[in-house]
């Protein structure tokens, strides 16, 4: 084991296989790689990306829903009170026009009763005078009493 | 190989540590040792050259196996120079350093894995004294790399705190300006052995590896019941060794980092 030149070739030889790679192998690789890199973290950030503008539409969609939602409802809300209002109106209404009706048929029975009762106090007051006259037939002389039968006719 | 059965188990386990060595200078220093310094080309070309190939057609969208099984390793030694280095753009040098490193010495340490005697047979007609396949268990290469590596720590040392700076870490810390010559030597000695156990560390693990396969193969050169034994003692010894050359090389990325961020620490 001697030291001979051999040493200095081999010394040599590395720094050139030094050399080589640190112009011709380092850079290329080093390029790919890091290239390769930035694409990955680009990837990455615009998935980041995407997913936090699909949180932020998924929130909008979740608004506009509730909104019409709420939107529905009041509507829904205002079409029963509507129709709470209508049938209210029409129960109303029918209590009103019966009410007409029944008074009408009241008035119409008490002019039937009424007239009735005409029909019978003339009949009886008729009568009367027909039951007077004949027991007074005799003294009464229908001409000069006509002042009273007439008056009795209306106190019956 | 033929001649094998006629060398005693010295001369065997020295022939396989002979390196393939070509003399060009008078003095013993002017060698190469080619084998090494061939098998250590050929990987880091196949390794990083595997690499570049991945990278140059890497896509930022979905990739491939294959792209993936880089980007794993690519992240992996980035993960570490990210968890030590703190002073700057790791990408700059620090980083691709390390993956150099460990791409490198991970692919030389694997090649303890290959059968000694026919790497030896095959390589016979290049060099026919020797020809080790395994860069790291050769300490010039692992000097080399340690020494690259010092080197370096010097040169950021002073990129980063410019030459009076450092000059004043050498010779005014830990103990204050008072007691230089102390300091200098404290310095000296923590300088020289940073590249010390980077080196010899890889070094020791990978030659005492192969010399352990080397012991196993004089053995099953005995016969019938050596062949049996040293069948399953290589075979254990060598998935246990998956984990020292995977750890020794991770261990020389993570001492070369922490090496090159210290050299741009103030103290």
């Amino acid at each position: 084991m001697n030291l001979t030149f051999s040493m200095i070739a081999q010394a040599l030889v590395f720094l050139a296989f030094i050399a080589f790679t640190i112009k011709f192998v380092w850079p290329p690789m080093l390029r790919a790689i890091e290239t390769r890199q930035k694409t990955i973290a680009d990837g990455l950030a615009a998935a980041d990306q995407g997913r936090k503008s699909l949180e932020v539409s998924a929130k909008q969609a979740d608004e506009e829903i509730n909104a019409a939602r709420a939107r529905a409802a009041e509507i829904l809300g205002q079409a029963e009170k509507r129709a709470a209002q209508m049938i209210e109106a029409a129960k109303e209404a029918a209590r009103e026009e019966s009410g007409r009706e029944k008074a009408a048929a009241k008035a119409e029975i008490e002019q039937d009763v009424s007239r009735a009762r005409e029909t019978l106090r003339e009949q009886v007051a008729s009568l009367a005078v027909a039951g007077a006259e004949k027991i007074l037939r005799r003294e009464v002389n229908a001409q000069s009493h006509v002042e009273l039968l007439s008056q009795l006719k209306k106190e019956l | 190989m033929a001649a094998a059965k006629e060398l005693n188990p010295t001369e065997y386990i020295g022939h396989h540590l002979t390196h393939g060595t070509w003399q060009f200078g008078d003095s013993p220093f002017w060698s190469i040792n080619f084998d090494s310094v061939a098998v250590a080309v050929l990987l880091g070309v196949l390794g990083i050259g595997f690499i570049w190939w991945i990278v140059r057609g890497a896509t930022s969208g979905v990739p491939s196996k294959r792209q993936a099984f880089v980007e794993l390793l690519f992240t992996f030694v980035d993960d570490q120079a990210k968890s030590i280095f703190k002073h700057g753009d790791r990408s700059a040098f620090i980083a691709p350093a390390a993956l150099t490193v460990f791409v490198w010495v991970l692919l030389m340490n694997s090649m303890d894995f290959l059968p000694v005697d026919i790497v030896a047979k095959a390589t016979h007609g290049i060099s026919e004294h020797g020809f080790r396949i395994v860069p790291t268990a050769d300490v010039n290469t692992t000097f080399a790399l340690a020494l690259t590596v010092f080197a370096l720590m010097i040169y950021f040392s002073i990129k980063v705190k410019g030459l009076g700076g450092w000059m004043h870490e050498l010779f005014a810390t830990p103990f204050g300006k008072v007691f230089f010559p102390l300091n200098l030597l404290f310095n000296a000695i923590e300088y020289l052995s940073k590249p010390l156990s980077h080196s010899l560390r890889l070094y020791g693990n990978m030659y005492a590896g192969e010399l352990i396969f080397l012991l196993l193969w004089t053995w099953a050169a005995t016969g019938a019941v050596g062949i049996f034994f040293s069948f399953f003692l290589g075979l254990s010894w060598a998935i246990f060794h998956i984990l020292i050359v995977a750890l020794q090389a991770y261990i020389f990325m993570m001492l070369t980092i922490v090496y090159l961020t210290m050299a741009h620490e103030h103290h």
